[in-house]
């Protein structure tokens, strides 16, 4: 793909907006469609797209593989890690109502944070899938 | 902190798999493993403790009282099934340590029990949780990693049993996603309680009757009933030692649970066997798994694949105590899931013994092996009398009940079903006597390399404690049978 | 309730046999992936068709008392999305290893392999 400069130049100006997107979709789970599940996947998308055109020595120079994989575990820590500090609060596990001085914004907090947590690991086991898949021919 | 231990049961675990997956030493994760296993098995003693107090414990997730939140539910039955899951994990994972180092490459090790850990979140999972979708992503938890495990076997068969395990397994899943969808649609909850008393008011009614169907068809293929055990025998055979030992005592434990849970809570007893006649169906598999599969077992030169066909038998009698749907039966049943994974739990980790020393656990490999590790081979035939069912051993605890419960029913065909227990255990008898012959009265082969010796203790020690606990139980029954008694009465809705 | 008022279950049983056929009549390896993913999909229809409501709009918070769709059906089916795409990769890099280690991924040259080794 080195040479195909169609690809190169469209893949460089989609990738940021592609990335916007992702987030967009994330911070706006509150009041639309949207949540930590799809925004992880559009962003891993990103760079799996960054990966197809630029190769994945390059992708693998901007975003490691230990780095997607550290991901991959961190979501979790932090979406148990929340129902943990939950625990610790006094409240059932997830109840995010004990978060914040009043439920209201707890609520609010807790499923930014889970969700943040969903996005975390979503990009990085998408990212990881595709590194592992893609490494395996270079191997042959 | 107490109140919380129903979910902590599955948290832990959940915590410990990611920071297993990325250590990079081996021994690093397996002390993780080591710590999780055990203090979930500390849990599950506490929670059966408050259980047989207090009664059932009740749990809502986020503060999201059931039948809106999602509600883990501990009572007898899955509290006993806990016990069984987290006994079999503390005891297996120190055993894997060596196993696994010999069996697995150095930089697959943290991931092996990241997976392994994984799994053991999922069983637990679907074991507390009181709402059927919670149940069907754990299983998917729990079957994934599984299949990644066996997967992770020295043989390249391994790859493709993995494979058609995984097949299956989804489609097991997907049916059982089905099921749960047309109650949802007919009853609007998920929850298991909420479910049983809507479904009760609804009445018999053909959605009902369809997703009943699925849900069998789906719980049966991950419980391997016969004739959907294809998974199984390839499965067990080609899984690394340690996998082989947890998920062949594990795993379609749980999912007998499942059953039980479905069909005696979530329905009902009186629907399944009255309206749904589900003893019509499940009577005769469990019987003919019980002779084939026994039979079949007696045939196989490799002795995995040889006791992966007794499980498939075994499970026929577990499903043989249920199909009676009487409290003896179920009782049981019940004790014989507890027995039966201690059995094979540790008849498994013997060969994982042998496996380790020999490289192989074919009968022509294990010719006089009883000279050179006699504490392994010896644990072998202990486990092999627990299996056929001899006195002092749980597996005559179980057949002593399966026995009472046929003879509590009428009819000459119960007489034909307690002549069938009886002959299988002969059958049973034959194929540990193959392996018994092959190590104690047969010449070893000549040497290659260097000589054989006793397995390492490390492995030893785990193995001999399931073993002994094989005879603790069996000669001292009253715990479980006392467990299992009630638990099939609360499933019976009898008042224990 | 009309035979076309259905169209989505006939569309869920459609695909769930279509599916299912492909994972029992194929014997290649990628090619039941397909099938199991096709069944798998079969489902999200079923649920997601039994939360709608015709008019209804997405459950978001709004001005008056709107009528919405069930939310829950979609939730459950983004989980069972999530559980599809772990089988698939799974599944996937299952037969990337079989094709690594038998150089095929037919079902029945794997099977013959199998047999000659053991002989």
């Amino acid at each position: 793909m080195e040479d195909n400069v169609i690809l190169r130049i469209g893949a460089k100006i989609l990738i940021p907006f592609i990335l916007l997107f992702a987030l967009y979709v994330q911070f706006h789970g509150d009041y639309g469609p949207g949540g930590g599940f799809q925004a992880g996947v559009i962003f891993a998308a990103a760079f799996i797209l960054y990966a197809l055109i630029f190769g994945v020595d390059t992708a693998k120079r901007v975003l490691p593989l230990r780095f997607v994989w550290f991901c991959g575990a961190l979501g979790v820590w932090i979406f148990a890690g929340v129902g943990v500090v939950t625990l610790v609060l006094g409240g059932e596990f997830l109840n995010y109502n004990v978060l914040r001085h009043d439920p209201e914004h707890g609520q609010e907090l807790g499923i930014l944070l889970v969700e943040l947590g969903v996005f975390t690991t979503v990009f990085g086991v998408m990212v990881a899938i595709f590194y592992m898949f893609a490494a395996r021919r270079q191997v042959r | 902190m107490t109140v919380h231990l129903p979910v902590l049961q599955v948290v832990i675990p959940l915590l410990a798999a990611p920071l297993c997956a990325l250590v990079r030493h081996g021994r690093i994760a397996w002390g993780i493993a080591l710590a999780t296993s055990w203090a979930s098995f500390w849990i599950a003693v506490q929670l059966l403790r408050r259980v047989q107090a207090e009664g059932p414990i009740s749990y809502a997730l986020g503060g999201w009282a059931a039948p809106i939140g999602i509600e883990y539910r501990i009572d007898l039955v899955n509290a006993f099934v806990l016990i069984i899951v987290t006994a079999i994990g503390a005891v297996v994972i120190p055993y894997a340590l060596k196993s696994v180092e010999q069996e697995i490459d150095a930089a697959k090790i943290p991931l092996f029990y990241a997976a392994f850990i994984l799994c053991l979140t999922g069983l637990l999972g679907i074991t507390v949780t009181g709402d059927v979708f919670n149940v069907f992503v754990f299983l998917e938890v729990s079957s994934l990693s599984a299949y990644a495990l066996i997967g992770l076997g020295q043989d390249r068969r391994a790859l493709t049993a993995a494979y058609q395990y995984l097949i299956l397994g989804s489609i097991g899943a997907t049916f059982i996603v089905i099921g749960i969808g047309m109650m949802y649609v007919m009853t609007g909850t998920l929850n298991m309680m909420d479910l049983s008393v809507l479904l009760a008011e609804l009445g018999p009614n053909r959605t009902i009757a369809v997703a009943f169907g699925f849900l069998t068809v789906g719980i049966s293929l991950k419980l391997a009933l016969f004739p959907l055990h294809s998974w199984l025998p390839n499965a067990y055979t080609y899984a690394p030692s340690a996998v082989t030992a947890f998920i062949a005592s594990t795993a379609t434990k749980v999912a007998v649970y499942m059953l039980l849970r479905f069909f005696f809570t979530v329905f009902g007893w009186a629907f399944s066997f009255d309206v749904m006649q589900l003893d019509l169906v499940l009577l005769p598999l469990a019987l003919i798994a019980i002779f084939s599969m026994s039979l079949v077992a007696i045939f196989q030169t490799n002795v995995k694949r040889m006791l992966a066909y007794s499980s498939v038998a075994q499970i026929g009698y577990i499903i043989l105590g249920i199909s009676m749907a009487s409290v003896t039966g179920l009782t049981a049943g019940i004790l014989h899931l507890f027995n039966h994974a201690m059995i094979k739990g540790a008849l498994f980790m013997v060969l994982g013994c042998v496996m380790y020393r020999v490289g192989s656990v074919e009968i022509e490999a294990m010719r006089g092996l009883a000279k050179k590790m006699p504490w392994t081979m010896a644990a072998f035939v202990a486990g092999g009398f627990s299996l056929i069912g001899l006195p002092f051993t749980v597996g005559f605890i179980s057949k002593w009940y399966l026995i009472l419960g046929a003879l509590e029913r009428d009819g000459w065909q119960w007489w034909l079903v307690v002549g069938l227990v009886l002959t299988t255990s002969l059958m049973a008898v034959v194929y540990i006597w193959r392996v018994v012959e092959a190590a104690y009265f047969q010449d070893a082969p000549d040497e290659v390399g260097e000589p054989i010796r006793e397995a390492p203790l490390a492995m030893l020690i785990p193995t001999w404690t399931l073993i002994l606990a094989n005879f603790y139980f069996g000669i001292d029954a009253t715990f479980t049978s006392e467990v299992a008694g009630s638990a099939a009465r609360a499933l019976m809705g009898i008042a224990p | 309730m009309n035979v076309l008022g259905l169209v989505n279950y006939w569309a869920f049983i459609f695909l769930m046999m279509v599916g299912f056929y492909i994972l029992i009549s194929q014997g290649n390896l990628i090619k039941k992936i397909v099938g199991l993913s096709v069944f798998q999909t079969s489902v999200f229809i079923l649920y997601i068709s039994m939360g709608k409501i015709r008019g209804g709009t997405a459950p978001i918070l709004m001005e008056g008392d709107p009528v919405y769709s069930n939310p829950l059906p979609h939730v459950l089916i983004l989980t069972a999305i999530v559980v599809g795409v772990a089988t698939t990769a799974l599944g996937l890099s299952l037969v990337v290893r079989i094709h690594e280690a038998y150089g095929t991924v037919e079902e029945d040259e794997i099977h013959d392999l199998d047999v000659a080794e053991a002989e």
